[in-house]
């Protein structure tokens, strides 16, 4: 499989004040902080972190909502940033997102038609759009009379889908889906991945999924990325990090997945308790960001930031543990 | 296959319904579209309601000067005659026109240009922009008023530019305040990333979630614009004898007060009539909305 998009090395710093006595020194916040991943065609990226370890600042960047500090992004090996150029329309068709909570991402004063017609009027303009709006609601499984409702008559699953539609009208080969799921009940949930997944290998879409919800990503990701304070701590196969994952903030996070029988008890890793919660990112820790957190930190992490080592084919760590000073495994 | 329109015009009536319900719910707010609607009704029928509409101009009639209210001159009549309940039906022409013409000379613009402020918050256009509208709200109003209308020639056209000129900054000010916040929501970042147009964001996607606010400032602005005409015409820059300003009107009464106290005190009651009236409307229409958002 290609790939599809890369980002290598994606910083993204926010200047949020001043500090100092003379207001010199500006105080920033990392919220992505050298970032590397490549999503290849047809499969579903996960993204997992705490809340603000910076996970939707990527996607808002590979929308082109920021410009990266640092680093760039390429799409089918074009960088989506080249000075000030305005991206593309072509681009801006093939990559399409769907934000976490479709309460904001509707807006209150337009019809349903209205929504799912925009891309349409910009990318593909039609004189009787209608029937193409009523086979992407369709597509969605929405009914087709509802192009005439407003988003406040429609449910959070709805509204959900209604989004989805939105994305799915230009044809994109690329869409970022910011916890599509979040902000809906759990009965619904299940419907909307469900749906991603069947659209999926309807029009061969590669996914960036991000969430917060690991267990989710075992049954829908092919990869998943763990982010941890603005950079990526581990990435693998699905599979393969579930059963065997080496980071300690990775093994903390799967031991904290709440199970019901001794048979799932038994897949999870040793038990690690999780201590404290994530820093904010306005004082990163040194080091290793994760060290004052972590059950194996050494003398090191607190001076030096790891690097990323493959440690197996396609399973990438980013802990000294691993590194080759350290001998490795 | 096509989908039914009528459902959705279903919906927009049972909306209205439902609106309506919220709004009738306090009686005050009731009152105030009442008093409106008569107040409208008389402005624009005036020639047929009033008793004497040739009293509305030029007109005298020593004989009846200085009436005291009667059965035949409901408010009395002024000191050369004239019924002072027909001048004022024709004296709300003067104050509702006012109103109108000035808030529609002062909403596009002021709307327009808290749009483009708050859309670019944080940028050279926002700090232009919103420092101009700083400088025209920092002159007391009354006085900017005063002082355009005594450089012109002192008349109604004149008055209203003066108006006009000191009350765009208040519809900047609240566009922008709702504009500002509206432009973190995730649906502008939805048609940005699209790729729509600035003029497709600023009118399509922020300008609709903007309209209630506006409307229910324009009802409670009403009053105040025909308050600053009055007061204008009060002082002899507004409305000019012989035409019937209710400002004029208080203004010429009040040289015999407390005697002949029908003459002003009459056109002073038509103005709080008014001004009250529109201020229980946009009351009621702001709880309306408010209760919309829910």
């Amino acid at each position: 499989m290609t790939d599809l998009l890369t980002a290598t090395g994606l910083k993204k710093h926010f200047v949020i004040g001043q500090s100092g006595i003379l207001k010199r020194k500006p105080i920033t916040v990392k919220a992505v902080d050298g970032v590397s991943f490549a999503v290849r065609e047809g499969e579903t990226f996960g993204l997992v972190g705490e809340s603000g370890s910076g996970k939707s600042t990527v996607a808002y960047t590979i929308i082109g909502m920021y410009q990266p500090t640092e680093g760039n992004i390429a799409f089918r090996g074009q960088s989506l940033f080249q000075g000030d150029k305005k991206r593309s329309s072509a681009v801006k068709k093939e990559i399409q997102i769907v934000f976490q909570d479709p309460g904001s991402s509707l807006n209150p004063r337009r019809t349903v038609k209205q929504i799912v017609e925009l891309p349409l009027q910009i990318h593909q303009p039609e004189k009787d759009p209608l029937p193409k709006i009523v086979r992407l609601l369709e597509m969605v499984e929405l009914p087709p009379d509802y192009v005439h409702k407003y988003p406040q008559m429609l449910g959070g699953g709805e509204k959900q889908m209604v989004a989805i539609a939105r994305a799915l009208a230009t044809n994109p080969s690329f869409v970022i889906l910011d916890e599509p799921t979040s902000a809906l009940d759990v009965s619904i949930q299940a419907k909307i991945i469900n749906l991603l997944i069947r659209l999926q290998e309807e029009f061969h879409l590669s996914y960036l999924f991000i969430t917060h919800d690991l267990s989710l990503m075992r049954n829908v990701a092919s990869r998943v990325a763990i982010m941890y304070l603005g950079k990526i701590c581990e990435i693998a196969e699905a599979a393969e990090f579930f059963r065997n994952p080496y980071h300690p903030y990775t093994q903390m996070l799967l031991s904290s997945i709440p199970v019901v029988s001794a048979a799932e008890e038994e897949l999870k890793p040793k038990k690690i308790t999780s201590r404290g919660e994530i820093p904010s990112p306005v004082n990163v820790p040194s080091g290793c960001s994760f060290h004052p957190r972590c059950p194996e930190k050494m003398d090191l992490c607190s001076m030096e930031d790891p690097l990323m080592v493959e440690v197996e084919e396609g399973h990438t760590v980013r802990c000294h543990l691993f590194s080759p000073e350290q001998g490795g495994l | 296959m096509v989908p039914a329109k009528p459902l959705a015009s279903a919906k927009r009536m049972e909306n209205l319904r439902r609106n309506w319900y919220k709004f009738s719910r306090n009686r005050m707010s009731i009152l105030g579209l009442f008093t409106v609607l008569l107040v409208t009704f008389l402005a624009v029928f005036a020639p047929l309601v009033a008793p004497y509409p040739k009293h509305a101009s030029a007109f005298v009639d020593f004989a009846n000067a200085s009436r005291p209210p009667s059965l035949e001159y409901p408010f009395g009549t002024d000191v050369i005659g004239r019924d002072i309940l027909s001048r004022i039906f024709f004296g709300f022409r003067f104050s509702l026109g006012m109103g109108v013409i000035v808030l529609s000379l002062v909403v596009p613009p002021g709307v327009v240009l808290g749009l483009v402020a708050g859309y670019n918050q944080g940028t050279w256009l926002d700090t232009v922009i919103m420092r101009i509208t700083d400088i025209f709200l920092a002159v007391p109003s009354l006085v900017l008023a005063l002082a355009i209308c005594s450089v012109l020639t002192p008349n109604l056209f004149n008055a209203m530019l003066a108006v006009s000129l000191m009350w765009w900054p208040w519809y900047a000010r609240l566009v922008y305040g709702l504009a500002s916040t509206l432009r973190n929501e995730f649906f502008v970042a939805s048609a940005e990333t699209i790729g729509a147009s600035k003029f497709h964001i600023l009118f399509r996607e922020i300008l609709p979630n903007c309209i209630s606010p506006i409307f229910t400032k324009m009802s409670l602005d009403m009053g105040w614009v025909i308050i600053i005409g009055s007061a204008l015409s009060f002082v002899g820059l507004g409305v000019q004898a012989p035409r019937p300003g209710l400002g004029t009107m208080v203004s010429d009464g009040s040289k015999y007060l407390p005697e002949q106290w029908w003459i002003s005190v009459f056109p002073s009651l038509a103005i709080v009539l008014v001004v009250l009236g529109f201020n229980l409307l946009g009351d009621g229409l702001r709880d309306m909305f408010a209760a919309e958002e829910v």
